[in-house]
């Protein structure tokens, strides 16, 4: 363990360095290929496995264990050059119950890849949630290929937050794919702030197979400059009373440009799923109520992208 | 003099006359309101007054305070003095109601943000980090809308269909604001086509058609408002000016 990094890593984070002293909050914090923090708790198991460039990390959550405050995750590289393979295995058993914190930091980025491939199984009555919080530098030099599958049992819940609104975005591209059992709770939500000639993919792929499963897409993302963002969403409803939703919006100005290409398929005459798409410039009514309480133009418009990615 | 002066008026919009020579004089420290059937030019006109997108392009002049206003902006018109309280007001995912309420106050303070949700209802505690998004029902936005005004203590005050959307306790609670807002010396022109509004102005302006058919003070305009314009007997097309003394 590098006490050295992994305060560095907190600070870059914004983590309070107090919360991994405390016994009671698990935490894993790993600075490119090496772990520099760990500490699980009772019912928490988490293995790390060094491989070339990363790790390869097992999370099991037993039975009925449920984790009452969030784990600290921190995934960064302070080296400014560099690859960083993650390869993570999470299994939620049965009646258990966990929120996760992810921290993902670059701070020095010059050409760094952050690749994160997880599987997650989440099973019956069992609760996942994952709040992923990137916090870059302002240099581009950064891409960010977080791809999971994830399986949810029956009446399990996992809901997935993905947050990129401080510094550079540089490239990214999510592919998210989920199954979902009997009465199970799905939602995924992501948050951009992509500028300069930063580009965003965002793939989120939902699959409603049980009866009464639910599900929610949601994307916001604030382009600028030149940057570019696409959002595939796909959600495919197959259980009876199976119900979805889609959602995304993303802001356009200067030069970005913004797509949306939403699926959505019902396979069942008892299914629903609807959908709702917003692409383009601040909305001309929101603005103009903001400037007729004295803002400028663009003090209105950051407050509404602000808004949007909050 | 009036706090706002609006001379000769007129806007076209796709070939069509919306405003016809407008001409009135608001005045300071009073209630107005702007009354007339739907389709009559009243909302164009506010709009036109706080300089919205798509209404700027007027002949004719705006005064605000004697300075003329035609080439400000909508902030610009904003941070001279004048605010606009939308009859459907905008909805924003992510901004709290604090921050949506303290984005016109000149000094920002906590104190002041609550007096104003205070006063138009909303208890601060229940509502200060709420969204000012869909979650509101529509009373609540306009209390929202109306507060976020009155954190700004700006002297002059439009209000389009104060009324609309909003069951009888609020427009109870509205009316009571917009004395409140009286007595401590703000101008108000409230855009309505409802006598129960109307009938909280001191002068009232009628509109018909584009342009200002009658100007006097409320008790005049609301019983030829109530026995002519309820429903409107001539199309929204009159035929002579001077009602009153036909």
């Amino acid at each position: 363990m590098n006490a050295d990094d992994a305060v560095l890593l907190s600070k870059s984070a914004g983590i309070e360095a107090e919360l991994l002293k405390k016994n009671n909050i698990a935490h894993l914090f790993i600075n490119h290929d090496k772990v520099v923090g760990i500490h699980a708790v009772p019912g928490l198991e988490i293995e790390t496995t060094p491989i070339k460039d990363g790790l390869d990390i097992q999370v099991l959550l037993r039975k009925q264990t449920q984790v009452k405050h969030p784990v600290q995750m921190c995934f960064g590289m302070l080296p400014k050059r560099g690859i960083q393979r993650i390869n993570m295995d999470v299994v939620i058993e049965e009646h258990a119950s966990i929120d996760v914190i992810a921290h993902c930091t670059f701070p020095n980025a010059v050409d760094v890849q952050h690749i994160m491939n997880a599987t997650i199984s989440i099973k019956d009555h069992a609760s996942y949630s994952y709040f992923e919080r990137h916090v870059h530098g302002q240099k581009s030099g950064i891409t960010v290929v977080p791809k999971a599958k994830i399986h949810l049992g029956s009446h399990a819940r996992y809901q997935t937050d993905f947050e990129l609104i401080k510094g550079r975005v540089g490239v990214i591209d999510i592919d998210y794919e989920t199954t979902c059992a009997d009465y199970s709770t799905l939602e995924m939500n992501a948050r951009i702030n992509a500028t300069h000639d930063d580009v965003v993919k965002i793939k989120e792929v939902g699959h409603l197979n049980g009866e009464h499963a639910h599900g929610v897409l949601l994307s916001r993302v604030a382009v600028r400059d030149t940057a570019d963002a696409s959002v595939f969403s796909e959600l495919t409803a197959s259980g009876a009373y199976a119900r979805g939703h889609v959602d995304c919006k993303e802001i356009v100005q200067d030069q970005g440009t913004v797509s949306a290409i939403p699926v959505v398929k019902v396979n069942h005459p008892k299914a629903h799923i609807t959908h709702e798409a917003s692409l383009g410039s601040v909305d001309s009514k929101q603005l103009q109520t903001l400037m007729a309480r004295g803002l400028s133009e663009d003090q209105a418009i950051d407050m509404i992208i602000q808004g949007l990615l909050q | 003099m009036g706090i706002l002066e609006i001379k000769n008026v007129s806007l076209q919009m796709d070939g069509k006359k919306i405003l016809d020579e407008v001409s009135v004089d608001v005045w300071e420290g009073h209630i107005h309101a702007l009354v007339g059937t739907n389709g009559a030019g009243k909302s164009t006109l506010a709009s036109v007054i706080m300089g919205l997108e798509g209404y700027r392009d007027i002949t004719g002049d705006l005064f605000f305070n004697g300075e003329r206003i035609n080439d400000l902006s909508i902030d610009a018109r904003a941070r001279k003095g004048i605010s606009f309280g939308w009859q459907e007001p905008a909805r924003f995912e992510g901004i709290s109601i604090e921050s949506f309420v303290s984005a016109g106050m000149k000094e920002k303070n906590k104190k002041s943000i609550n007096a104003a949700l205070q006063q138009v209802g909303l208890n601060p505690d229940e509502y200060l980090h709420r969204s000012v998004d869909t979650t509101l029902s529509g009373g609540e936005r306009k209390k929202v809308e109306l507060a976020s005004i009155i954190a700004m203590d700006p002297p002059f005050i439009m209000l389009d269909e104060p009324d609309s959307g909003i069951d009888v306790g609020t427009l109870k609670k509205m009316a009571e604001v917009i004395k409140a807002l009286k007595k401590k010396g703000t101008t108000i022109l409230l855009i309505t086509h409802s006598l129960e509004v109307l009938k909280l102005a001191d002068h009232a302006f009628l509109m018909c058609n584009g342009t200002i058919i009658e100007k006097a003070t409320a008790d005049k305009i609301i019983p030829y408002f109530e026995n002519n314009c309820i429903p409107c007997d001539h199309k929204n097309e009159p035929t002579t000016k001077g009602v009153l003394e036909s």
